[in-house]
């Protein structure tokens, strides 16, 4: 139901993505999606990648602050309005979006990452409102 | 346990030692040590005005500039033919200070090692690793003396390498460790990198750490990292004054015993130069009495701490001092806040999202003074909000304490310096105006 996103703290420096990216290129971790915010003094980079688990050990032993955290990844179709029906079911429940960001655009689908406040809640009422959610296999098998 | 007598001297009896080693001290001072006759004959005092222990305050004070101006050796007591080792202080401005020592100095820096090392714990089965550097510095030459004259195995394994001390720490047993507290810590995390647990794989039990300041805190993140079961102790000495050897704690933990028999401590308004009533805290002065080559008279250390004459309950007579805050000069000075680093180390120990490294930056800017504060991430994070509720804990927490405003710069694990000897963790960046 959830997929396992790679979240690393990394200081607003010059080369600090840069080292991230090193990491997970020795570990041949291939980046599906990221989120990257500008902030002024440090970012959390948020990645999906096609092996959390080792992108998340090695970057430990890199010395890099770096956690798995679990996230919902929506299949929605490309259509005007399916994104804002999507929030309408959370809003109602009276959740709240974290942040959001893209997941892919594929064949004639727009799926996204969301990390909402309640996450098992909000996974209940997506599928109860037949809305698709992507497991972490599905991730490997269809992105990666 | 106990390691001599004179530990356990009634007040009288401590008294009556200190004037009579005090009254020989001085007269050898005025008739060996030229410098010093003069800053008598200035002040108007002679040794024969030297009756109680009460008139050690008419005699002029030492600083450390004194010890520059007479570089190397003008403020030794003895000739040069009788001296038997000599030692320097990193003298990080300017010249280094001199420090020298006859046979019969040794000997008696070697016993009052022992006592501290015995206050701390330490018995002749112990395995002792001294992870202090080697060289001019007194500190390790001075541990390993002591200890070793008390029966202890040493292990004279230095700084560095530390991948290979903690091997040694492995297999050779260990059971007690000689280091600063930042040393010690940085050792006990590289071995849980190596996939050591300290506190489990390693019968390390004792810590006799110095030559920096160790805070409540730090004592606590010792305890985290070795062992709830560790006894941790602070022990004081400059080599200015002998090395270390002066005072050190036992296992209640409730300041420094003095070895009173050899020096003599007093505390002053660092302001005036008076001395305060017992209790007081103020700069520790500090007066040898049983020294040959250097027996410095009245040495101003810097240190701020206060006396404590009660009895303790390990059956010590001798004067405690209570561990210390902080040095007079390493004290800062933040839009007129008197700031001491440890301050700020106690509250930043005590957050356990961060870890126990930090480096404190102050600057100027636009004639304001900016206290900036660098610390690891201790645990991973992933929202923006978990961020800046942590940044703002720890400004809160530095608010009550200093009564300053701080900006936080978090940072990831392992990207602060790390330090073997002294660590050297203020960044002062004012320009002087």
């Amino acid at each position: 139901m959830f997929i396992k996103q790679l979240s690393v703290f990394i200081e607003n420096k010059e080369g600090r993505l840069q080292d991230v990216l090193d990491v997970l290129k020795q570990e041949k971790v291939s980046i599906i999606s990221l989120s990257l915010a500008d902030t002024s003094e440090y970012g959390l980079l948020r990645l999906i990648t096609s092996d959390p688990q080792a992108g998340q050990k090695a970057l430990k032993e890199q010395g890099f602050s770096a956690m798995l955290t679990d996230v919902l990844a929506v299949k929605l179709a490309h259509q005007v309005g399916k994104l804002q029906e999507i929030l309408s079911y959370v809003c109602k429940a009276g959740l709240n979006v974290e942040y959001m960001y893209a997941l892919s655009n594929k064949d004639n689908e727009a799926s996204i990452i969301c990390k909402i406040s309640n996450g098992d809640q909000a996974a209940e009422l997506l599928k109860s409102n037949e809305v698709e959610l992507y497991s972490q296999d599905d991730i490997m098998t269809i992105f990666a | 346990m106990i390691w001599a007598k004179e530990e356990t001297m009634s007040r009288d009896e401590i008294e009556a030692l200190q004037l009579e080693r005090l009254k020989e001290t001085v007269t050898r001072v005025y008739k060996n040590v030229a410098p010093y006759r003069r800053k008598m004959e200035e002040a108007g005092v002679k040794p024969d005005d030297i009756r109680t222990l009460k008139d050690l305050s008419i005699l002029p004070f030492v600083t450390k500039q004194d010890m520059r101006d007479n570089y190397p050796f003008g403020l030794f007591a003895v000739p040069k033919d009788d001296l038997v080792r000599i030692h320097a202080s990193s003298g990080t401005t300017g010249k280094p200070t001199v420090v020298g020592y006859t046979k019969k100095d040794l000997d008696v820096w070697t016993e009052c090692v022992s006592r501290i090392a015995a206050m701390g714990g330490a018995t002749s089965k112990d395995v002792a690793q001294i992870c202090f550097g080697y060289g001019m510095f007194t500190g390790a030459l001075g541990l390993h003396f002591g200890l070793e004259n008390m029966g202890a195995a040493l292990v004279p394994s230095s700084t560095g390498n530390t991948e290979k001390q903690i091997m040694y720490m492995k297999d050779f047993g260990t059971t007690l460790l000689v280091a600063t507290p930042s040393y010690a810590l940085r050792i006990g995390e590289v071995a849980n990198q190596m996939g050591i647990d300290p506190a489990k794989d390693l019968k390390v039990k004792i810590g006799l750490v110095g030559s920096e300041l160790l805070t409540e805190a730090m004592r606590t993140e010792m305890h985290k990292l070795w062992g709830e079961d560790m006894l941790v102790t602070s022990n004081y000495g400059m080599s200015e004054l002998m090395g270390p050897g002066v005072s050190g704690e036992c296992e209640h933990l409730c300041g420094m015993h003095v070895n009173e028999d050899f020096f003599i401590p007093e505390i002053i308004n660092p302001k005036t130069g008076e001395v305060l009533p017992p209790g007081e805290k103020g700069e520790l002065v500090i007066t040898c009495i049983y020294k040959e080559a250097l027996p410095l008279i009245r040495y101003r250390t810097k240190d701020v701490t206060r006396l404590i004459y009660e009895p303790c309950k390990c059956g010590r007579t001798t004067v405690r001092m209570e561990n210390l805050d902080g040095r007079t000069d390493d004290m800062l000075k933040i839009r007129g806040v008197n700031v001491f680093p440890s301050q700020i180390e106690e509250v930043l120990l005590g957050i356990d999202e961060i870890g126990p490294h930090y480096e404190i930056i102050v600057t100027r800017k636009n004639h304001s003074d900016i206290l900036e504060i660098r610390v690891e991430l201790a645990q991973a994070v992933d929202a923006y909000r978990k961020l800046e509720a942590l940044e703002k804990k720890i400004k809160q927490k530095l608010r009550v304490v200093l009564g300053l405003d701080a900006k936080i710069r978090l940072e990831s694990p392992n990207t602060l310096q790390r330090f073997e000897g002294k660590a050297q963790r203020v960044k002062d960046l004012r320009k002087e105006v």
